[in-house]
Protein backbone atom coordinates (compact mmCIF):
# COMPACT_ATOMS: atom_id res chain seq x y z
CA UNK A 1 0.00 0.00 0.00
CA UNK A 2 1.39 3.51 -1.21
CA UNK A 3 1.08 5.82 1.71
CA UNK A 4 1.71 8.70 0.94
CA UNK A 5 -1.78 8.67 -0.98
CA UNK A 6 -3.58 9.20 2.40
CA UNK A 7 -4.72 11.84 1.52
CA UNK A 8 -6.63 11.42 -1.51
CA UNK A 9 -9.94 9.09 -0.45
CA UNK A 10 -12.13 11.12 -2.59
CA UNK A 11 -12.90 9.10 -5.91
CA UNK A 12 -10.77 10.39 -8.91
CA UNK A 13 -14.19 11.74 -10.85
CA UNK A 14 -14.62 13.98 -13.34
CA UNK A 15 -18.08 14.41 -13.39
CA UNK A 16 -18.19 16.10 -10.40
CA UNK A 17 -16.20 19.14 -11.82
CA UNK A 18 -18.08 19.30 -14.77
CA UNK A 19 -21.07 19.58 -12.88
CA UNK A 20 -19.54 22.48 -10.62
CA UNK A 21 -18.92 24.03 -14.30
CA UNK A 22 -22.14 24.48 -15.25
CA UNK A 23 -23.33 25.63 -12.37
CA UNK A 24 -20.89 28.31 -12.15
CA UNK A 25 -22.15 28.97 -15.45
CA UNK A 26 -25.70 29.22 -14.96
CA UNK A 27 -24.82 31.03 -12.14
CA UNK A 28 -22.90 33.23 -14.15
CA UNK A 29 -25.93 33.87 -16.29
CA UNK A 30 -28.43 34.49 -13.90
CA UNK A 31 -26.45 36.94 -12.90
CA UNK A 32 -25.82 39.00 -15.79
CA UNK A 33 -30.01 38.28 -16.01
CA UNK A 34 -30.36 39.66 -12.90
CA UNK A 35 -28.29 43.12 -13.19
CA UNK A 36 -30.46 43.82 -16.27
CA UNK A 37 -33.61 43.93 -13.80
CA UNK A 38 -34.32 46.94 -12.07
CA UNK A 39 -34.33 45.72 -8.71
CA UNK A 40 -33.38 49.00 -7.28
CA UNK A 41 -31.06 48.58 -4.12
CA UNK A 42 -30.99 45.17 -4.00
CA UNK A 43 -28.96 44.89 -7.07
CA UNK A 44 -25.38 44.74 -5.44
CA UNK A 45 -27.00 42.31 -2.81
CA UNK A 46 -27.61 39.77 -5.01
CA UNK A 47 -24.77 40.26 -7.50
CA UNK A 48 -22.26 39.84 -4.56
CA UNK A 49 -24.66 36.44 -2.91
CA UNK A 50 -24.23 35.11 -6.39
CA UNK A 51 -20.64 35.82 -6.62
CA UNK A 52 -20.00 34.56 -3.12
CA UNK A 53 -21.92 31.10 -4.02
CA UNK A 54 -19.60 30.48 -6.83
CA UNK A 55 -16.47 31.34 -5.01
CA UNK A 56 -17.96 28.57 -2.78
CA UNK A 57 -18.25 26.58 -5.15
CA UNK A 58 -14.85 26.83 -6.48
CA UNK A 59 -13.20 26.32 -3.16
CA UNK A 60 -14.66 23.69 -2.03
CA UNK A 61 -14.67 21.42 -5.10
CA UNK A 62 -12.09 23.11 -7.22
CA UNK A 63 -9.66 23.81 -4.46
CA UNK A 64 -10.95 20.50 -2.55
CA UNK A 65 -11.12 22.09 0.45
CA UNK A 66 -14.33 19.48 0.47
CA UNK A 67 -11.69 16.90 1.00
CA UNK A 68 -8.84 18.69 3.08
CA UNK A 69 -8.30 18.04 6.79
CA UNK A 70 -10.03 20.88 8.95
CA UNK A 71 -7.06 22.72 9.45
CA UNK A 72 -7.10 24.11 5.98
CA UNK A 73 -10.74 24.96 6.48
CA UNK A 74 -10.22 26.83 9.78
CA UNK A 75 -7.21 28.96 7.95
CA UNK A 76 -9.98 29.94 5.22
CA UNK A 77 -12.46 31.02 7.89
CA UNK A 78 -9.92 33.05 9.89
CA UNK A 79 -8.82 34.80 6.81
CA UNK A 80 -12.06 36.02 4.99
CA UNK A 81 -13.11 36.64 8.70
CA UNK A 82 -9.97 39.59 8.88
CA UNK A 83 -11.08 40.55 5.84
CA UNK A 84 -14.54 40.96 6.92
CA UNK A 85 -12.86 42.96 10.35
CA UNK A 86 -11.57 45.60 7.86
CA UNK A 87 -14.55 46.20 6.23
CA UNK A 88 -16.19 46.64 9.23
CA UNK A 89 -14.28 48.82 10.67
CA UNK A 90 -13.48 51.00 7.09
CA UNK A 91 -16.83 51.62 7.35
CA UNK A 92 -17.68 52.34 10.70
CA UNK A 93 -14.84 54.96 10.84
CA UNK A 94 -16.63 56.29 7.17
CA UNK A 95 -20.03 56.65 8.37
CA UNK A 96 -18.95 58.71 11.44
CA UNK A 97 -16.97 61.07 9.28
CA UNK B 1 3.06 11.20 8.64
CA UNK B 2 4.52 9.86 5.56
CA UNK B 3 7.51 11.81 4.43
CA UNK B 4 10.40 9.24 5.19
CA UNK B 5 9.37 6.48 3.58
CA UNK B 6 12.14 3.85 2.02
CA UNK B 7 11.70 3.32 -1.52
CA UNK B 8 14.28 1.10 -3.56
CA UNK B 9 17.06 1.88 -0.65
CA UNK B 10 16.67 5.08 -0.51
CA UNK B 11 14.84 8.26 2.00
CA UNK B 12 12.28 9.94 0.04
CA UNK B 13 11.09 12.69 1.70
CA UNK B 14 7.88 14.68 1.18
CA UNK B 15 5.01 16.38 2.76
CA UNK B 16 2.68 17.10 -0.01
CA UNK B 17 -0.26 18.66 2.79
CA UNK B 18 2.43 21.12 4.11
CA UNK B 19 3.46 21.63 0.72
CA UNK B 20 -0.25 22.33 0.01
CA UNK B 21 -0.80 24.79 3.10
CA UNK B 22 2.12 26.71 2.28
CA UNK B 23 0.31 27.58 -0.68
CA UNK B 24 -3.00 28.67 0.75
CA UNK B 25 -0.80 30.79 3.13
CA UNK B 26 0.40 32.74 -0.08
CA UNK B 27 -2.76 32.61 -1.34
CA UNK B 28 -4.20 34.88 2.28
CA UNK B 29 -1.80 37.23 1.06
CA UNK B 30 -3.31 37.40 -2.32
CA UNK B 31 -6.27 37.77 -0.38
CA UNK B 32 -4.73 40.95 1.43
CA UNK B 33 -3.12 42.25 -1.70
CA UNK B 34 -6.40 42.18 -3.96
CA UNK B 35 -8.80 42.59 -0.14
CA UNK B 36 -7.07 46.29 0.41
CA UNK B 37 -8.55 47.07 -3.13
CA UNK B 38 -11.69 45.98 -2.52
CA UNK B 39 -12.32 48.10 0.26
CA UNK B 40 -10.81 51.09 -1.36
CA UNK B 41 -13.48 50.20 -4.52
CA UNK B 42 -16.56 49.66 -1.58
CA UNK B 43 -15.71 53.28 -0.26
CA UNK B 44 -15.58 55.19 -3.28
CA UNK B 45 -18.94 53.19 -4.76
CA UNK B 46 -20.18 54.17 -1.68
CA UNK B 47 -19.22 57.59 -2.20
CA UNK B 48 -20.10 58.56 -5.48
CA UNK B 49 -22.80 55.46 -6.55
CA UNK B 50 -24.55 57.47 -9.31
CA UNK B 51 -20.56 57.99 -10.41
CA UNK B 52 -19.66 54.42 -10.76
CA UNK B 53 -23.04 53.84 -12.36
CA UNK B 54 -22.38 55.88 -15.17
CA UNK B 55 -19.05 54.99 -15.73
CA UNK B 56 -19.81 51.81 -15.96
CA UNK B 57 -21.79 51.90 -18.68
CA UNK B 58 -18.56 52.03 -20.97
CA UNK B 59 -17.74 48.78 -19.95
CA UNK B 60 -18.68 46.10 -22.67
CA UNK B 61 -20.78 43.54 -20.84
CA UNK B 62 -20.82 40.79 -23.08
CA UNK B 63 -17.09 41.16 -22.98
CA UNK B 64 -17.07 40.44 -19.54
CA UNK B 65 -19.24 37.61 -19.71
CA UNK B 66 -17.09 36.07 -22.24
CA UNK B 67 -14.54 35.96 -20.13
CA UNK B 68 -16.03 35.03 -17.05
CA UNK B 69 -16.99 32.10 -19.33
CA UNK B 70 -13.75 31.61 -20.12
CA UNK B 71 -11.76 31.91 -16.97
CA UNK B 72 -14.70 29.71 -15.21
CA UNK B 73 -13.75 27.20 -18.20
CA UNK B 74 -10.01 27.24 -17.73
CA UNK B 75 -10.44 26.48 -13.65
CA UNK B 76 -12.61 23.30 -14.67
CA UNK B 77 -9.91 22.14 -17.44
CA UNK B 78 -7.23 22.97 -14.69
CA UNK B 79 -8.94 20.52 -12.32
CA UNK B 80 -9.59 17.86 -14.46
CA UNK B 81 -6.09 17.90 -15.27
CA UNK B 82 -5.43 16.89 -11.66
CA UNK B 83 -7.73 13.62 -11.91
CA UNK B 84 -6.22 12.63 -14.82
CA UNK B 85 -2.69 12.42 -13.50
CA UNK B 86 -4.55 10.84 -10.23
CA UNK B 87 -5.60 8.38 -12.32
CA UNK B 88 -2.08 7.91 -14.47
CA UNK B 89 -3.65 9.31 -18.03
CA UNK B 90 -0.60 11.13 -18.74
CA UNK B 91 -1.43 12.70 -22.26
CA UNK B 92 -4.96 13.70 -21.40
CA UNK B 93 -3.74 15.53 -18.04
CA UNK B 94 -0.72 17.50 -20.72
CA UNK B 95 -3.65 18.46 -22.98
CA UNK B 96 -5.89 19.75 -20.41
CA UNK B 97 -3.58 22.23 -18.96
CA UNK B 98 -2.58 23.07 -22.82
CA UNK B 99 -6.45 23.73 -23.05
CA UNK B 100 -5.39 25.96 -19.73
CA UNK B 101 -3.25 28.02 -20.86
CA UNK B 102 -5.21 28.58 -24.56
CA UNK B 103 -8.04 29.92 -22.34
CA UNK B 104 -5.86 32.54 -20.03
CA UNK B 105 -4.14 33.33 -23.64
CA UNK B 106 -7.19 34.12 -24.64
CA UNK B 107 -8.56 35.77 -21.79
CA UNK B 108 -5.64 38.25 -22.32
CA UNK B 109 -6.14 38.75 -25.78
CA UNK B 110 -10.25 39.71 -25.31
CA UNK B 111 -8.66 41.98 -22.24
CA UNK B 112 -6.80 43.64 -24.54
CA UNK B 113 -9.06 44.52 -26.80
CA UNK B 114 -11.04 45.63 -24.41
CA UNK B 115 -8.48 48.01 -22.98
CA UNK B 116 -7.14 49.34 -26.53
CA UNK B 117 -10.93 50.21 -27.50
CA UNK B 118 -11.09 52.03 -23.87
CA UNK B 119 -7.18 53.67 -25.17
CA UNK B 120 -9.04 54.71 -28.83
CA UNK B 121 -12.10 56.81 -26.99
CA UNK B 122 -9.68 58.25 -24.54
CA UNK B 123 -10.49 56.91 -21.51
CA UNK B 124 -7.39 55.91 -19.70
CA UNK B 125 -5.36 57.09 -16.81
CA UNK B 126 -4.54 60.90 -17.56
CA UNK B 127 -6.42 60.63 -21.16
CA UNK B 128 -7.85 64.19 -21.81
CA UNK B 129 -11.45 62.14 -22.33
CA UNK B 130 -11.24 61.18 -18.96
CA UNK B 131 -10.02 63.55 -16.92
CA UNK B 132 -13.17 65.83 -18.29
CA UNK B 133 -15.09 63.22 -16.52
CA UNK B 134 -16.36 63.86 -12.92
CA UNK B 135 -14.26 62.92 -10.17
CA UNK B 136 -16.13 59.69 -9.60
CA UNK B 137 -16.13 58.44 -12.72
CA UNK B 138 -12.09 59.28 -12.94
CA UNK B 139 -11.56 57.21 -9.96
CA UNK B 140 -14.12 54.07 -11.21
CA UNK B 141 -11.46 54.24 -14.45
CA UNK B 142 -8.84 54.22 -11.94
CA UNK B 143 -9.65 51.41 -10.24
CA UNK B 144 -10.99 49.71 -13.12
CA UNK B 145 -7.59 49.63 -14.43
CA UNK B 146 -5.26 48.79 -11.42
CA UNK B 147 -7.71 45.74 -10.45
CA UNK B 148 -7.72 44.70 -13.92
CA UNK B 149 -4.45 45.34 -14.71
CA UNK B 150 -2.82 43.51 -11.71
CA UNK B 151 -5.46 40.68 -11.90
CA UNK B 152 -3.98 40.29 -15.66
CA UNK B 153 -0.54 40.20 -14.54
CA UNK B 154 -1.85 37.35 -12.25
CA UNK B 155 -3.10 35.56 -15.22
CA UNK B 156 0.16 36.00 -16.60
CA UNK B 157 1.90 34.57 -14.12
CA UNK B 158 -0.35 31.61 -13.68
CA UNK B 159 -0.19 30.66 -17.53
CA UNK B 160 3.82 30.70 -16.92
CA UNK B 161 3.34 28.31 -14.07
CA UNK B 162 1.06 25.76 -15.75
CA UNK B 163 3.28 26.04 -18.77
CA UNK B 164 5.81 24.87 -16.76
CA UNK B 165 3.77 22.31 -14.81
CA UNK B 166 2.87 21.07 -18.28
CA UNK B 167 6.80 20.09 -19.03
CA UNK B 168 7.12 18.68 -15.83
CA UNK B 169 4.14 16.40 -16.74
CA UNK B 170 5.96 15.62 -19.78
CA UNK B 171 9.38 14.53 -18.66
CA UNK B 172 7.50 12.62 -15.63
CA UNK B 173 8.87 15.12 -12.98
CA UNK B 174 5.08 15.42 -12.12
CA UNK B 175 3.18 11.96 -11.92
CA UNK B 176 0.79 9.79 -10.91
CA UNK B 177 2.05 9.19 -7.54
CA UNK B 178 3.62 12.89 -6.89
CA UNK B 179 1.57 15.58 -8.75
CA UNK B 180 1.06 18.09 -6.11
CA UNK B 181 2.74 20.83 -7.85
CA UNK B 182 0.23 20.69 -10.42
CA UNK B 183 -2.20 20.87 -7.37
CA UNK B 184 -0.47 24.14 -5.97
CA UNK B 185 -0.37 25.83 -9.66
CA UNK B 186 -4.52 24.91 -9.80
CA UNK B 187 -4.73 26.74 -6.37
CA UNK B 188 -3.04 29.60 -7.98
CA UNK B 189 -5.19 29.20 -10.85
CA UNK B 190 -8.64 28.97 -8.82
CA UNK B 191 -7.67 32.04 -6.60
CA UNK B 192 -7.09 33.79 -10.53
CA UNK B 193 -10.88 32.91 -11.23
CA UNK B 194 -12.49 33.60 -7.79
CA UNK B 195 -11.52 37.16 -7.37
CA UNK B 196 -12.54 37.77 -11.03
CA UNK B 197 -15.43 35.78 -9.93
CA UNK B 198 -15.50 39.57 -8.02
CA UNK B 199 -14.31 42.01 -10.27
CA UNK B 200 -16.88 41.38 -12.88
CA UNK B 201 -20.09 41.93 -11.63
CA UNK B 202 -18.92 44.86 -9.55
CA UNK B 203 -17.42 46.87 -12.52
CA UNK B 204 -19.30 45.37 -15.46
CA UNK B 205 -22.79 44.54 -14.25
CA UNK B 206 -23.61 48.38 -12.14
CA UNK B 207 -25.36 49.74 -14.66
Amino acid sequence: MEKHDYYHEHSHSYAIYILVWLALMALTAITVAVAGMDIGRFTVATALIIASFKAYLVLSIFMHLRSETRTFVVFVIVSLLFLGISFVLLFSDYSFH
Amino acid sequence: MSSTEPIAGTHVHRDDVGSRMGMWLFLFTELILFGGMFLLYSVYRFQYADEFHLAAKELNTIMGALNTAVLLTSSMTIALSIVAIQRGQKDLSVILQIITIVLALFFLVNKYFEWTAKFHHGIYPGGEELLAKSSGEILFFGLYYVMTGLHGVHVVIGMFLIAVMTRQTRTGTINKDSYVRLENAGLYWHLVDIIWIFLFPLFYLIT
